[in-house]
C-alpha cells in the first residue's frame, strides 16, 4: 500500500524548521530519528496525567502509570514477536543493552580462554563493551572480516567458529555501510556449532520486520530513538531460559526479592534487569512510536525507503568523482560516500548551510574506515519522512559544494 | 602590527562577504594558500585529533617572537587555522597570551570553535597559548 508521504511529514513538526533561511532536509535518520506528534504528545501525558513511580505503589496513578509502562513492554513483545513479555528488557539504549548483555553474560558463560566473534563492520557499540568483557573474563574476541563491497565474508565467519566461540555478536544492518547481513544463517551457522547468537539490530527495527522467534535468535537488542521514539530508550531481548540463567548486571531497587546485608534474591523477570526506576515516560512513548510504525506498517515503510535509497544510488552516481562506500547487493537506507578528494568535513558544513543534514566522520565505526583506508565519510540516511525532491536537493547540494572545492 | 591590528584587519576583509558561499569560498583560498607544513613536523605529538579532523600544530621561538606552523585535513579547517597563525605567529609570548581573539565571532566562524565542535580547533588554539605559556617560561 503506498504511503501518503505528505500526511506523514504533518505529523513531525521539525521538519519545518527554517536552517539558515533553507528549508530543513534531514539525512541525518540514522543517527536519530525524528519524532512524530503523538510520541511527543504521549511523554507529555504522561508526566501531566500519570506520573509516578511503577511497580510498587499501591495508589491509583502508580497503578495507571505501571500499566502503561507494561502495555509498552507488550507492544515491544508484539513487535518483535517475542513468546513472553517479560523477555523484553527496558533498557536506556542499544549501548546501554549491549553493556548489560556483555556484562551479565560475560559473568555468566565466559570463561578463560572461551571465544566470542563480531565482524568488522559493527559499530564501536558492538566492539567495545566485548573488549571490555574479554578483558575481564580472560576471554578471546575474533573479527569476522569483510571483502570490498562492505559484506562479512562467511567462509571467513566459518573458519572463526570453534567449540569455544561462545556467542556471536553481530550488526543486523551496518550503520556505516547500510549492508543488510545475512541474520538467518548467521544464527543458523552459529546455532549448529552450538554458540549462541547476539544480533544489534539497532539499524534494522526501524527498516525491516525483525521476528526474534522466526529467526530463532538468542538475543536482540535496539534503541528507541532509531525508531521515531524517545531517547533514552532502548530494548534487550533475550530467551526466556537465557535470561534466567544470567546474572544480573546493576543491582538496585526494582530488581530484587529480598534483601538482608547476607544476601540478596533478586526478582524475576524483566525485573532482574531493570535496576531503579527506569525511563517511564520514555518507555511508554516507545511504545506510542512502534504504533506509528505499525500502523503504516513496516512492509510499506520498507519499500518506500528502497525506492528512495535507488533513487538517491542512482542520482549520486551522477556526480562525477562520486564514490559509495558500500556497495553490497542488500542493503537499506543509508548512503555513506565520497566526492574526489574533499574531506568530508568540507563537504558536511557546506551541505549544512544549504540546510541539508547529513553525517560526517567515522560513524562510531572506525575499523570500516580503516578497511576502506579512508577517514570517514559522508551519510546520508533515509526515514519514512523524506522526499525525492529532498533527494534533489542533496544532489544539486553536493554538485555545487565539489564544483567550489574544484 | 598588534595581534589587535591584524584581528581587526581579518574582520573587515570577511565584512565584505554578505553571502555564506563566498566568506567559505575566501577560508577554502587561505586553507589552499597555507604556507606548506613542514614533514619532519608531521609527528604524532604534533597531532590535534578531532572527531571529524585532524590538525597539526608546530611552534618555535625566534628573536623573542613565537611563529607557528599548522596544518589540517579539511581545508575549512585549514583555512580557519591560517586566520590563527595569521593573528598570532610572529609576536611575543605574553600579547598571545594576552589576545582575546573576539575576531573569531566577529567574522561568524564562532560556530566553528565550540567545545562540542570536534574538528581539532579548540585545541589547537589552547595548544596555540600552551606554546606561548611554555617559551614565556624558557625567556625567564
Amino acid at each position: 500500500m503506498p504511503l501518503n508521504i505528505p500526511n506523514i511529514r504533518e505529523q513531525f513538526p521539525i521538519l519545518e524548521s527554517v536552517i539558515y533561511g533553507k528549508p530543513l532536509a534531514y539525512f541525518d535518520n540514522a543517527a536519530t530519528m525524528h519524532k512524530p506528534r503523538r510520541v511527543v504528545n504521549k511523554v507529555t501525558e504522561v508526566y501531566e496525567k500519570l506520573n509516578s513511580n511503577i511497580h510498587r505503589g499501591v495508589h491509583y496513578l502508580s497503578n495507571q502509570a505501571t500499566t502503561a509502562y507494561e502495555e509498552a513492554r507488550q507492544k515491544v513483545q508484539l513487535f518483535i514477536n517475542a513468546t513472553h513479555s517479560h523477555e523484553v528488557i527496558f533498557t536506556s539504549g542499544a549501548t546501554g543493552a549491549i553493556n548489560l548483555l556483555a556484562n551479565s553474560f560475560g559473568e555468566s558463560y565466559m570463561k578463560p580462554g572461551d571465544e566470542i566473534i563480531i565482524s568488522t563492520m559493527e559499530h564501536h557499540s558492538n566492539i567495545v563493551p566485548w573488549q571490555m568483557m574479554c578483558k575481564r573474563r580472560k576471554a578471546v574476541l575474533k573479527v569476522i572480516p569483510i571483502n570490498k563491497n562492505g559484506e562479512l565474508i562467511l567462509e571467513e565467519f566459518d573458519k572463526l567458529l570453534s567449540p569455544k566461540t561462545k556467542l556471536v555478536a553481530v550488526s543486523y544492518v551496518s550503520n556505516a555501510l547500510g549492508t543488510i547481513n545475512p541474520i538467518a544463517e548467521l544464527t543458523q551457522k552459529a546455532h549448529a556449532n552450538g554458540s549462541l547468537i547476539m544480533v544489534d539490530a539497532a539499524q534494522a527495527v526501524q527498516h525491516i520486520k525483525v521476528d526474534v522467534q522466526a529467526l530463532d535468535l538468542d538475543f536482540m537488542v535496539f534503541s528507541g530513538h532509531k525508531i521515531y521514539g524517545p531517547t533514552g530508550t532502548g530494548v534487550l531481548y533475550g530467551k526466556e531460559k537465557l535470561l534466567n540463567e544470567m546474572e544480573p548486571w546493576q543491582g538496585g531497587g526494582e530488581m530484587i526479592k529480598t534483601v538482608t546485608f547476607e544476601e540478596t534474591t533478586y526478582n524475576e523477570l524483566p525485573f532482574k534487569f531493570e535496576a531503579g526506576t527506569p525511563n517511564i515516560a520514555g518507555c511508554i512513548g516507545l511504545g506510542e512510536a512502534i504504533d506509528f510504525v505499525s500502523e503504516l506498517g513496516l512492509e510499506n515503510i520498507q519499500s518506500y525507503e528502497d525506492e528512495l535509497l535507488d533513487y538517491a544510488t542512482k542520482e549520486f552516481l551522477k556526480i562525477p568523482g562520486m564514490r559509495i562506500i558500500g556497495t553490497a547487493d542488500n542493503k537499506a537506507s543509508v548512503i555513506s560516500f565520497l566526492v574526489n578528494n574533499i574531506h568530508p568535513f568540507d563537504m558536511g558544513t557546506m551541505l549544512d548551510k544549504m540546510g541539508l543534514a547529513v553525517r560526517t566522520g567515522h560513524h562510531c565505526a572506525q575499523p570500516i574506515m580503516d578497511f576502506f583506508g579512508i577517514p570517514g565519510t559522508l551519510r546520508a540516511s533515509f526515514a519514512v519522512y523524506n522526499t525525492k525532491d529532498e533527494i534533489d536537493r542533496l544532489v544539486q547540494g553536493i554538485s555545487k559544494v565539489t564544483q567550489m572545492f574544484g | 602590527m598588534t595581534i589587535k591590528e591584524i584581528q581587526n584587519e581579518i574582520v573587515e576583509e570577511f565584512g565584505a562577504f554578505s553571502e555564506w558561499m563566498d566568506k567559505y569560498a575566501y577560508l577554502i583560498e587561505l586553507g589552499n594558500d597555507l604556507e606548506p607544513f613542514d614533514n619532519q613536523y608531521r609527528v604524532e605529538q604534533n597531532v590535534l585529533d578531532g572527531c571529524q579532523s585532524k590538525v597539526w600544530l608546530h611552534a618555535w621561538m625566534d628573536d623573542g617572537k613565537v611563529y607557528y606552523m599548522g596544518d589540517s585535513d579539511a581545508i575549512i579547517v585549514k583555512g580557519i587555522v591560517a586566520l590563527m597563525i595569521r593573528a598570532l605567529s610572529g609576536q611575543t609570548p605574553q600579547d598571545i597570551i594576552d589576545s582575546d581573539l573576539s575576531f573569531i565571532n566577529e567574522i561568524g566562524l564562532k560556530e566553528h570553535l565550540s567545545p562540542t565542535r570536534s574538528n581539532g580547533l579548540v585545541a589547537m588554539i589552547k595548544q596555540m597559548r600552551l606554546f606561548a605559556i611554555a617559551f614565556r617560561a624558557q625567556q625567564v
